[in-house]
């Protein structure tokens, strides 16, 4: 089962959340840490060194001696990652889609595919109290680039192999910490998952963002529940917007300062309240119960 | 010879455009018969991502061995550099007024792109 924890508006607890549901997960759980352009639920686990892998995307290489810019690659190309000027044709890696379409249609196969790397990411095991450890993944795009989709879709298939290969994890549950927004990277993120939560908080920046998140998963036909967090900071307009829409709120988490100063030490949620454990162990059980077909627990 | 000239509008009365890839016109300025040629830019105008490439690609189509605009990011530069195309820096005044001033010499021309990408 494939829980996405994602949010219209940025800094509202998706990775606290979603650390939360992993630490409270009383079975075999993936955490994977897929808001690539910053990392940070590793930040809160107890992590071992871990194994690096890299992430390529292919882009186009020209070969200026066969190339004859006669145009047809640039014309193909619906990103503007080629320009035909002169005797060859250009390439704007940073822009490339890597669809791989400029290489099919160049009539003197000028053009090869090479990897570039983007990004990289990292399998760790987390241990966990009383309970099996914590399977993390943690993608990172490096510095400068930009298309963070593949990325996020490689850290999402690092997890699938895995738990594919080893029938012992069948019955796992992965928490997938999203990016913020509602663009193709959430997008990226979300897709496939049996459920969504998404998390917000009760002022008006929370629901104006939450809504957009919310067509976004009613569009891609994932059902989801909302987690409100810092409930207790604002007023009831998040409450009064679920209750019109015939949402369910799975779980509010009231403003807490021992969360806070947990927080600001590097603890996680659970460590720092270890009663909302059950609160936590409770959604996931709900959110098992309404996904239909899938093994549960 | 042709300069085609980044513009708000079709017209010699219109202004220079100060952005080059998503500017709305492109007029092309033929200095042996006196004539303007407007081209609307408005795909570019409006693309996702490439409009300098794109603008820079269909200015170099037009013929045109100069480009007078406001100014020229990165991506625009390299297309026009490898083309041979001069670029040349205008103020925001009309298109007529910045041909003159091209005339006598008094626009700037630049050797590298003088502003980052999406700088507006």
């Amino acid at each position: 089962m494939k829980i996405a924890v994602a949010s219209g508006k940025g800094g509202t607890g998706k990775t606290t959340i979603s650390i939360a549901l992993a630490e409270s997960a009383p079975c075999e759980v993936f955490l994977l840490d897929c808001d690539v352009e910053e990392p940070n639920s590793g930040l809160f686990l107890y992590k071992d060194t871990g194994e690096k892998k890299e992430v390529s995307v292919l882009i186009p290489k020209v070969d200026e001696s066969l190339c004859t810019a006669c145009g047809v690659c640039s014309a193909f190309c619906q990103f503007n990652a080629l320009a035909c000027v002169g005797k060859y044709a250009l390439v704007f890696p940073e822009l490339c889609h890597s669809c791989g379409g400029c290489a099919i249609v160049c009539p003197v196969k000028a053009i090869t595919e090479v990897p570039s790397v983007i990004g990289e990411k990292t399998v760790y095991s987390v241990q966990r109290k009383d309970k099996s450890p914590l399977h993390f993944i943690e993608g990172r795009l490096s510095i400068g680039k930009a298309m963070s989709p593949p990325l996020i879709r490689s850290v999402k298939k690092e997890a699938e192999d895995t738990i594919q290969n080893d029938p012992s994890l069948k019955n796992s549950i992965t928490i997938i910490d999203c990016p913020p927004g509602t663009s193709c990277p959430m997008g990226t993120a979300v897709s496939g998952c049996d459920f969504t939560v998404l998390v917000t908080e009760p002022t008006p920046f929370g629901l104006h963002d939450l809504k957009i998140a919310v067509e976004t998963v009613r569009k891609m036909s994932i059902p989801f529940g909302i987690i409100i967090n810092r409930s207790t900071a604002g007023d009831d307009r998040v409450v009064r917007y679920c209750e019109k829409e015939g949402i369910k709120i799975l779980l509010q988490v009231p403003e807490d300062m021992r969360i806070a100063q947990g927080y600001s030490r590097g603890m996680s949620l659970i460590s720092s309240v270890p009663e909302y454990e059950k609160e936590f162990q409770s959604v996931l059980a709900y959110i098992a119960s309404s996904v239909p077909a899938k093994e549960g627990l | 010879m042709k300069i085609a000239l980044s513009a708000t509008g079709k017209n010699n009365t219109d202004m220079v455009d100060q952005r080059f890839g998503r500017a709305a016109f492109f007029v092309v300025y033929d200095t042996e018969t006196d004539s303007f040629t407007a081209f609307d830019n408005e795909q570019n105008l409006n693309a996702a991502q490439g409009a300098g490439i794109q603008s820079a690609q269909n200015v170099v189509k037009t013929g045109a061995e100069t480009v007078i605009t406001g100014h020229t990011g990165p991506k625009a530069f390299k297309v026009l550099e490898a083309a041979g195309v001069l670029i040349y820096l205008a103020p925001s005044v009309s298109l007529s007024e910045a041909i003159e001033k091209f005339k006598k010499g008094e626009l700037t021309k630049i050797d590298n792109a003088d502003v980052e990408g999406h700088w507006v």
